[in-house]
């Protein structure tokens, strides 16, 4: 393999006929170099300013309905950046994460209510045992492309759906309520006060993000998006494509599966229907759709926009079955697609070049 | 089981099967046509069995009679929302795939909300149908005549279907901006034109299944996404951008099913048709008759 590679770099080195050509690509190569390394240390800055801000944020929102928003926000974000690293990056669109956040969700539960052991025990091992069923599916599914690849998704985690449904230990069709204790973070039970379910959201999404932004300029990241724009070119050049896309499933199910223990213990009662329908997988990957997808911060900004407008006309409008917060939802999601389809991040792409890169980015 | 039991098993599956083929017909025709899955065929499913609820229920009709004008209105609601919504999702010059996904998504939502405020959220059913509880006893195997009705335009449909896209005009020009839109517009025809004439005749054929269904199933505004999904399900399992591939991934959808539900628990029919679907796959990863 390792020759395989490096006869792949030679061939690209040779490539340039004339000297002079190539020294000019060289130098220009030096600056782009640059220009990337500026441009991901302002991107640092400005998550840590951004992170800080919503730290913050809970001194002056005291309101458990706005607490409780924030927390959707940070979740859904983390959530959407992990479903990003598979479907934006790596290029496979799986509308089926529902399984991986219902493995979190039920196996943290039902480690705490049977075993008595910590959510947060629990939560690294929905985490594994979501990577490992990623592993296990991406083996025979990672040899189907584009739409039969997202229908066997789809397929998968509504078996999944249908086998906990029937399953009478964990609760079947009724769910689990977790059983009311007093406040900890040992057991990640805050009844009364929302800050900490705030912090751990927050720190997620920052995990999420920091994950997420050292791939960007890992061999993994730039592996995956060669898979995404071309896999068989991608091949030809050394890249190996399978294992890119088991690596990239893995790391994907094991945040999402993160993020299902954290909701069981937010909302202390699951059922199949809400952490694993398939409304559920669409929901995941709708803020990197919306946002940017394969983009840093398109999941992030397109949980920021969506779930508070979600959360509020669900707020003026739901619950009296007149189907007002649905039509507001579903519009909303049109016209936002429609209108920018490369995502919301293209609004800050002010500069000609920055667009002009966003949007080749984008189109891969 | 007895000979006769076994008999009445299959006898349902296939009629259901002729069922999900025409709801996956309509869903086919138009990935083939553009490459465009439609996120919200289930809601035109629904739409369609309100339809005729709302005739039944103004003018006393039989929905029989109430479903040409079903048809007829699901034609052109098709070509407007391929006018109104998906010929502007299909201009993004930007994952163009993941946009389509979710206009179509959106407008299942918005249809299912206008449904829930226009119609509430209350279970409906038609029962007046002359049709209505009547079975045709064959041997001792007993078809509901709902069902068979449903099964007979399917395969009507199919063949109008195979005439409509091999022997006509349209049927050719359907063809042509399926292998090239850009070039079709060179010999006059025009793109646009064919695709809203396609969603048009995609909505139809829902239409059809949705004014028959409405004789013998719920009538509620969520009603389309569990069929929605099948019909997905069954698109893929025919191979994408085979029609008549969508008519054998219907009947063996249809058949699994009904094994399944008498195997397994019968809320646990559908994982029958999911693992057909990934064992079909996974030996022919474009499906039994797919070409894209």
């Amino acid at each position: 393999m390792v020759e395989q590679k490096l006869s792949a770099q030679n061939a690209v080195v040779a490539a340039p006929a004339e000297p002079e050509s190539r020294e000019r690509d060289s130098i220009d190569h030096d600056a782009s170099l640059r220009g990337f390394a500026r441009r991901r240390h302002r991107e640092l800055a400005v998550a840590a300013v951004a992170a800080v801000a919503v730290a913050l944020l809970p001194l002056a929102i005291h309101d458990v309905y706005l607490q409780n928003i924030l927390v959707l926000t940070l979740m859904y974000a983390a959530l959407s950046q992990s479903w990003n690293i598979l479907g934006g990056y790596c290029g496979q669109i799986s509308l089926g994460h529902a399984i991986y956040f219902g493995i979190g969700a039920y196996m943290s539960t039902l480690l705490y209510t049977h075993a008595g052991l910590t959510p947060w025990f629990g939560m690294v091992i929905g985490g594994g045992v979501a990577a490992l069923i990623a592993l296990t599916l991406g083996y025979p599914f990672f040899r189907l492309r584009g739409h039969y690849f997202t229908i066997a998704t789809i397929v998968v985690a509504e078996t999944g759906l249908l086998l906990v449904l029937n399953w009478d230990f964990a609760g079947g069709a009724q769910g689990i309520q977790i059983p009311y204790g007093p406040d900890s973070w040992a057991h990640l039970q805050f009844a009364r006060d929302k800050l900490p379910y705030i912090y751990f959201a927050l720190g997620f999404a920052v995990l999420t993000f920091i994950v997420t932004f050292a791939i960007e300029d890992s061999k993994w990241g730039y592996w995956w998006r060669a898979v995404k724009d071309n896999a068989e070119a991608a091949e030809s050049l050394g890249v190996v494509v399978f294992r890119s896309k088991m690596a990239a499933a893995a790391l994907s199910a094991f945040f999402t599966a993160i993020g299902g223990s954290f909701y069981a213990a937010f909302v202390s009662y699951i059922d199949p229907d809400s952490v694993m329908g398939f409304q559920f997988s669409l929901l995941i990957a709708l803020p990197a759709v919306l946002g940017g997808i394969g983009t840093l911060w398109g999941p992030a900004l397109g949980a920021l926009v969506l779930i508070p407008l979600t959360e509020l006309t669900r707020s003026s409008f739901g619950g009296s079955g007149n189907g007002l917060d649905l039509i507001i939802y579903g519009v909303l999601i049109m016209v936002i697609s429609l209108a920018r389809p490369e995502g919301l991040t293209s609004l800050f792409a002010r500069r000609r070049g920055a667009r002009a890169g966003l949007e080749a980015r984008a189109k891969q | 089981m007895t000979l006769q039991g076994l008999a009445q098993i299959l006898a349902s599956g296939l009629l259901m099967g002729l069922i999900y083929a025409l709801i996956a017909a309509g869903l086919s025709l138009i990935f083939g046509l553009m490459d465009v899955v439609n996120f919200a065929h289930g809601e035109f499913l629904m739409l369609a069995m309100y339809a005729t609820f709302g005739i039944v229920a103004a003018t006393a009709l039989d929905p029989v009679l109430a479903a040409p004008l079903v048809v007829g209105a699901m034609f052109v609601l098709g070509a407007f929302v391929y006018l109104a919504v998906i010929r502007h999702a299909m201009r993004a010059k930007a994952n163009i795939g993941m946009v389509q996904v979710f206009a179509t998504f959106g407008l299942g939502i918005t249809i299912r909300g206008l449904a829930q405020h226009l119609f509430t959220p209350d279970y409906r059913s038609i029962q007046t149908s002359w049709l209505s509880g009547r079975t045709l006893d064959v041997a001792g195997v007993f078809l509901p005549l709902p069902q068979l009705l449903g099964g007979a335009l399917s395969c009507l449909s199919f063949v109008a279907l195979y005439f409509v896209i091999r022997r006509t005009d349209f049927g050719r020009a359907l063809e042509a901006t399926r292998e090239d839109a850009g070039a079709v517009a060179l010999v006059g025809i025009d793109k646009n034109r064919v695709f809203a004439l396609g969603w048009g005749l995609g909505a139809a054929l829902v239409g059809i299944a949705g004014s028959v269904m409405a004789i013998f199933y719920y009538i509620h505004p969520d009603v389309g996404a569990p069929f929605a999904l099948i019909a997905y399900v069954t698109v893929a399992l025919g191979g994408f951008g085979s029609i008549f591939g969508a008519l054998a991934a219907g009947l063996l959808v249809g058949l699994v099913e009904a094994v399944s539900a008498t195997i397994l628990e019968p809320s646990m029919k559908a994982i029958g048709i999911y693992a057909v679907y990934l064992v079909v796959v996974f030996m022919r990863p474009r499906g039994l008759f797919g070409n894209l």
